[in-house]
């Protein structure tokens, strides 16, 4: 999709999102030994972040809020819940 | 195995400040990916009011609008009004509005909507309190739930949308939840193809206002599903058609003792709130039956 698609004028200084990723506690990780990628992460994770890339599934980590709902749906548990240091 | 999406993350952008584990923010996106870019958004003041913007942050690349919580239903008969002065038949003019706004303070205006039959998809995900203030109860809230006015829990029950819908006589009503979004977004599309009113109402874990952890609100949403709290229904051209068959019916202690705001519903409130859910799951099985005689 297009940006000049879109009906609505996005106003001079453009489309306002906040950094969501410094919400988080703890960080998702893939382990890609159990990892069969069905998707159902992706299916349900609240905010877009996982994406699929060379047939891999990929967790993008920018907005990453960490709800832990990939984690908690994940069939072969191959989401690895990492502290964030800080 | 799904079919994987393109990268394009659709009409919501990221960065909302919906709260971590937040179901409206899984309810729009499937929604507006459904209805694509062909939409009018109407969006009262709540929860999903941070998808149509605070301040400078605006979420939806949508055109829309900010209403009233009393008059969603109302904005959204104008809009489409103006459309069909227009000649402009292909347009969707969705309203997205949250329980407090449907069932409690714009009752008035979707009733009217709905008895003129104006052509809008209005959309209510019931978070079953007034959380973007701070968890007031709603009447959307289930008996014996603590909210910041109920703190002992809600001494009566809640209101029954989908039946009230139903005997306005709508075109096309149904209900849905995040635990089934194959299901949600079949709805959605199935609406959308439909001219009249239509109302779908769709569950929405809130893990602020619920008392739960982030993680689970999909298996609370799930849950609420297989317990018979949250019916799957179809309501179309007066029939009735229940959807997956709970399958722990009577029994939602299971869903309730995963949430702190039922930690005051003990004993009595808690088999008070299965007669509750056995008696309405059997009325609604003979509405099917009557719909298929």
């Amino acid at each position: 999709m297009n940006d000049n698609e879109y009906r609505v004028v996005w106003g001079k200084s453009g489309l306002y999102t906040l950094e969501t990723s410094a919400w988080r506690t703890f960080r998702p990780q893939i382990d890609y030994s159990k990892c069969v990628g069905c998707g159902t992460c992706l299916l349900y994770c609240p905010l877009c972040c996982i994406g699929k890339a060379d047939g891999r599934i990929v967790i993008d980590l920018s907005y990453c809020k960490g709800c832990g709902i990939c984690r908690e749906e994940c069939p072969k548990q191959a989401i690895d819940w990492i502290k964030e240091a800080r | 195995m799904l079919k994987m999406m393109a990268a394009s993350k659709g009409l919501v952008t990221h960065g909302v400040s919906s709260c971590q584990g937040c179901g409206i923010e899984l309810i729009i996106r499937n929604v507006l990916d459904v209805l694509g870019e062909d939409t009018v958004l109407v969006i009262p003041p709540g929860c999903a009011a941070l998808f149509s913007g605070t301040g400078p942050e605006a979420a939806v690349k949508l055109a829309g609008i900010q209403g009233n919580l009393e008059n969603s239903a109302a904005i959204a008969s104008g809009i489409a009004a103006g459309f069909r002065h227009q000649g402009n038949e292909h347009t969707t003019v969705c309203a997205f509005c949250g329980d407090g706004a449907t069932v409690d303070i714009g009752l008035q205006s979707l009733s009217g909507a709905m008895e003129r039959n104006e052509n809008i998809l209005y959309i209510c995900y019931d978070n079953e309190a007034y959380m973007n203030t701070g968890i007031q109860g709603s009447s959307s809230t289930p008996l014996g739930a603590s909210t910041t006015t109920t703190p002992a829990g809600k001494p009566v029950g809640s209101k029954d949308l989908i039946q009230i819908v139903m005997a306005h006589g709508v075109p096309y009503a149904a209900t849905a939840s995040v635990a089934d979004l194959g299901d949600l977004r079949r709805k959605v599309k199935k609406a959308k193809g439909i001219k009249g009113c239509r109302v779908l109402h769709i569950h929405c874990p809130c893990p602020t206002g619920w008392g739960y952890h982030s993680s689970k609100t999909i298996e609370l949403a799930r849950e609420g599903v297989d317990s018979g709290a949250w019916v799957l229904m179809e309501y179309e051209n007066g029939r009735v058609k229940l959807g997956r068959r709970p399958s722990k019916l009577g029994h939602a202690e299971d869903y309730m003792k995963l949430q702190k705001r039922f930690r005051t519903a003990v004993g009595e409130l808690t088999a008070q709130t299965n007669e509750r859910i056995i008696s309405r799951y059997e009325y609604l099985e003979k509405l099917e039956r009557l719909g298929g005689e």
